[in-house]
């Protein structure tokens, strides 16, 4: 019987040798696999264990904190105080439904995420890890006046300091509280008029005649035109083999670019697009930042390219078969976002020096210290000072006598440009975009409305000048 | 130096381990869990000296290792579960009283195990009775697809964890008597051993209960444990591996047909073979259980580290205290500690075996081994659940799991090993009279 015992307890070694065996398979060989395992909550979890770091106001408001819940071990959720007002820009950080926007894209600084060393001195020295916080360039009060001048209407509105390419205020309506992203994902995801969405810098919407801007600049800058230049307004034309209309079927008759522009006149700028060429135009979107997805601080797949999109989706270019005279005002199948537009603006504004837009300019530690700062830098020459001075001057003539009246202000010169893409019967895409003071610019804007009756110079134009004025005149400016 | 003096060095480790793991667990969580965690420790300590004390005056020549081993294995769990939440570490406390009082009182009543023989059928009902009990209507509680709980007022109870002391004691006592006999009466057909019907039987209907087991209480471990244990016993008591080999290819071939048939055995089949098709529904547990021990790592986050309490009063692994603790374990003390639970199984094992082959009487050597064989097993079922060696079923670990009835259960386990140990370790004039059938 004893061997009979000793071959049992062999069964009973052999037994318990195979759960040391599992136990080291998942413990160690397999623990990175499991570890990135999609149903494996932990890593999310862990981080939300760490202090993120604050989300701030260029006026110092405070645009997200944390809330502790539990005691041990303590978690954190995010509070967002200002609620829709910066939803956009801020986005949302959640377990539940991960996060997006500026929370996503400083992720690392929020989290205080530091290399193995760091962390281990850290771990040694007995400190928690701590999240950094973010200065962003928003202007709350900005924010607030653009968002009660789109007073619900769906539409969007992006200001730029132009010398620096920090963003003042960056507005899309509806918007959302982030706060309620937890409860309402799924509501918020199916409403109507879609608040997820960051129109500023997801929608492609038909820029309509603030395009004109890029085409004079294309005109100007290639020496083949002046502000002079006379071209035939006569209504309507032939542009790409299809006759098209100025606004109302005017008929201008000859008239120099300058008054071509402040009056918006399509057939004069169609034909200086298809002289100047599909090469040229393209050449100068591109300087602009068409065609690719635009340098800013914001997660890459949450933004998008402006310029010509075939049906499928895709971008095309110049040796694509495109009616580049009806680009030249606005319309084929061009579809930009307002930052986009607002990065015309202020390339304009900036002596055609277009500086790289960013949201956040300096992170800063739980003590105080900058651990990073974002210095302005140019991020492309887009035509020569000269050509940017004339372009002002143009501009500012839209907004004195054209069709931009709507955004003038009292003792501050305003330049600009307005747009209206008709997109169905009587339903228009009404667009501002401008700059002020002309002589030495602190704001390039660009104010949009989807689908409404109005025009870009009663509709988008009072938006874009409450935006500039609260930039100009309030301590923000 | 005397098997109880052994003993009381055994213990040693246990008070180290004891005091740094609730040290441990108080540093790591001081804002949860008061200063008196080293109180608990001091507690602990001093109930197992009271039971070291007990064995030196009534056993005093059993095997010194096993009960320091026990407490080594409860030190852990009570330290896990106290780390998990310190109320149900101080009502595990609880039950260690209980089982404590339970122990004294199976060997000052019992005195001589081989006294049970006498009683083995009137054992055998009350086993099997106590595997009915979850499925009376009132009464029993289903717990996770499994009847293993009764409710009975404020008090409820796992039966399977005393049935399977019973089963084993008759199993012991019947094998004891007929075992030879199957063999002799057996034919030998192509170098194959037949029992006869009539001694083919008894196996069958073991075989018979437990796979009634399997669909009616819906436990494929518990199923797994019991059977197991049968074949154990089997095999000692005859030492014919085409019994064992019998045995298998009857529970393999049942088991195979209810996985099929019966859609709660399937379930966790399907489960245990792809726990990512539902990780998040049914595949939750093993799953969160693979997670914390890669978590765990090599040397694990530390006791009292690991994320395992979420606020909102989730816990990940869920059921860290009972079924998963293993997995928690891996967490916290990573593969080293937790290979040195498996071994400090083995080694518990290995002294019961040894228990076996130094008794001299063939019921208290049936007897041991099969107890052994059943802890052993238990043990493996549910650490093999845990880490996907076999489907995850819902057994405790033995004196590490939170659960009074398993803590109280196994205190009796030890006892009778001990006891059967002090018969076969007494000088012969120590011995009680071999009791007359």
């Amino acid at each position: 019987m004893n061997a009979r015992i000793r071959n049992l307890f062999g069964l009973v070694t052999a037994l318990f040798t195979l759960l040391i065996a599992f136990t080291t398979y998942w413990a160690v060989f397999e623990a990175d696999e499991l570890e990135a395992n999609r149903a494996n909550k932990r890593p999310l979890l862990e981080e939300q264990q760490i202090r993120r770091g604050l989300i701030v106001a260029r006026d110092g408001r405070v645009l997200v904190r944390n809330r502790a819940v539990g005691e041990s071990p303590r978690f954190y959720e995010r509070i967002y105080p200002a609620g829709a007002l910066f939803g956009h820009p801020v986005g949302y950080s959640f377990v539940e439904r991960g996060r997006v926007a500026l929370e996503r894209e400083y992720n690392d600084d929020l989290t205080g995420k530091q290399d193995e060393f760091e962390s281990l001195l850290d771990e040694v020295r007995g400190r928690e890890r701590e999240g950094n916080d973010v200065f962003t360039t928003l202007d709350p009060q900005a924010q607030q006046v653009a968002r009660d001048g789109l007073a619900g209407r769906v539409g969007a509105v992006v200001a730029i300091e132009p010398q620096s390419g920090r963003i003042r205020a960056l507005v899309s309506i509806p918007s959302y509280d982030p706060n309620e992203i937890p409860r309402r994902f799924g509501d918020l995801r199916r409403a109507p008029g879609s608040p997820l969405l960051d129109r500023t810098v997801q929608s492609g919407y038909p820029p309509g005649s603030t395009m004109k801007v890029v085409t004079a600049t294309a005109a100007l800058d290639s020496g083949k035109f002046n502000p002079n230049s006379v071209v035939d307004g006569k209504s309507p034309k032939r542009i790409g083999g299809v006759p098209l209309s100025n606004f109302g079927n005017e008929d201008f008759g000859p008239i120099t670019l300058t008054t071509a522009l402040t009056n918006s006149v399509n057939t004069v700028w169609g034909e200086v697009g298809e002289k100047l060429g599909k090469r040229t135009m393209f050449d100068y979107m591109r300087r602009y930042g068409f065609d690719r997805k635009p340098l800013i601080d914001l997660p890459n797949d949450e933004i998008r390219a402006s310029g010509v999109y075939a049906r499928n989706g895709r971008l095309l270019s110049a040796s694509d078969a495109i009616d580049i005279g009806r680009v030249a005002i606005g319309q084929e199948r061009l579809q930009v976002t307002p930052l986009q537009m607002a990065l015309v603006a202020s390339g304009v504004a900036n002596g055609g020096s277009l500086m790289r837009p960013h949201l956040v300019d300096r992170v800063k530690d739980r003590d105080g210290r900058t651990v990073r700062e974002v210095k302005p830098s140019e991020q492309n020459r887009v035509m020569k000072e000269s050509t940017a001075a004339q372009l002002g001057a143009m501009m500012a003539n839209v907004v004195e006598e054209g069709t931009g009246t709507a955004a003038a202000l009292q003792g501050i010169s305003v330049a600009g440009k307005t747009g209206t893409a008709e997109v169905g019967t009587v339903i228009n895409q009404a667009w501002f975009i401008g700059f002020a003071p002309v002589g030495n610019p602190r704001v390039a804007v660009a104010a949009t409305v989807e689908r409404t009756t109005g025009q870009g110079g009663t509709v988008a134009a009072p938006i874009a000048k409450s935006v500039m004025e609260t930039l100009l005149r309030g301590n923000g400016g | 130096m005397t098997a109880r003096n052994r003993e009381l060095m055994g213990l040693i480790p246990v008070s180290l381990l004891v005091t740094a793991g609730f040290t441990a667990v108080f540093a790591a969580q001081q804002t949860q869990v008061g200063n008196a965690s080293l109180v608990y420790g001091a507690i602990f300590l001093g109930l197992c000296l009271a039971v070291h004390i007990f064995i030196r005056a009534t056993l005093t020549h059993a095997d010194p290792y096993l009960f320091p081993l026990c407490a080594l294995l409860a030190a852990i769990g009570l330290v896990i579960i106290y780390r998990i939440d310190d109320t149900l570490a101080r009502q595990q406390a609880g039950w260690f009283v209980a089982g404590i009082v339970l122990f004294a009182l199976t060997i000052l009543l019992l005195r001589d195990v081989r006294v049970l023989e006498r009683y083995r059928y009137i054992i055998a009902a009350i086993g099997i009775g106590l595997l009915m009990l979850p499925r009376l209507p009132g009464i029993g509680a289903q717990v996770n697809g499994a009847y293993l709980g009764v409710d009975i007022g404020p008090l409820s109870f796992q039966p399977t964890e005393f049935a399977k002391l019973c089963i084993v004691i008759f199993l012991a006592s019947y094998l004891n008597e007929r075992g030879e006999a199957m063999v002799a009466a057996s034919r030998r057909v192509l170098g194959v051993t037949i029992p006869r019907l009539k001694h083919f039987g008894p196996l069958l209907v073991v075989w018979g209960a437990s796979m009634f087991m399997l669909v009616f209480i819906r436990d494929l471990g518990s199923s797994l444990m019991f059977f197991g244990a049968f074949l154990a016993v089997l095999y000692v008591a005859t030492g014919r591996a085409s019994f064992v080999v019998a045995g298998l290819t009857l529970f393999a071939a049942g088991a195979w047909f209810f996985a099929h048939t019966v859609s709660h055995v399937q379930e966790r089949i399907d489960i245990w073979l792809d726990p990512w098709k539902d990780a998040d529904g049914s595949g939750f547990q093993i799953a969160q259980s693979l997670f914390s021990q890669a978590d765990g790592g090599l040397f694990g986050e530390g006791l009292g580290n690991a994320l395992l309490n979420l606020p909102g009063g989730a816990q990940i692994p869920p059921a860290p205290d009972t079924d998963l603790i293993y997995a928690v374990i891996a967490n916290e003390l990573g593969l080293f500690g937790a290979a040195g639970v498996v071994l400090a199984y083995l080694l518990f094992a290995e002294r019961g075996f040894r228990v076996a082959v130094l008794s001299e009487d063939g019921f208290s050597k049936l007897l041991a081994a099969g107890l052994t064989a059943v802890f052993a097993l238990q043990a493996f079922v549910i650490v093999g659940g845990v880490t996907r060696v076999i489907p995850l079923t819902g057994v405790t670990l033995p004196f590490v799991s939170y659960g009074g009835s398993s803590i109280v259960a196994n205190f009796v386990l030890l006892a009778l090993l001990l006891m059967v140990s002090e018969q076969a370790r007494a000088p012969r004039a120590w011995r009680s009279p071999v009791v007359e059938r």
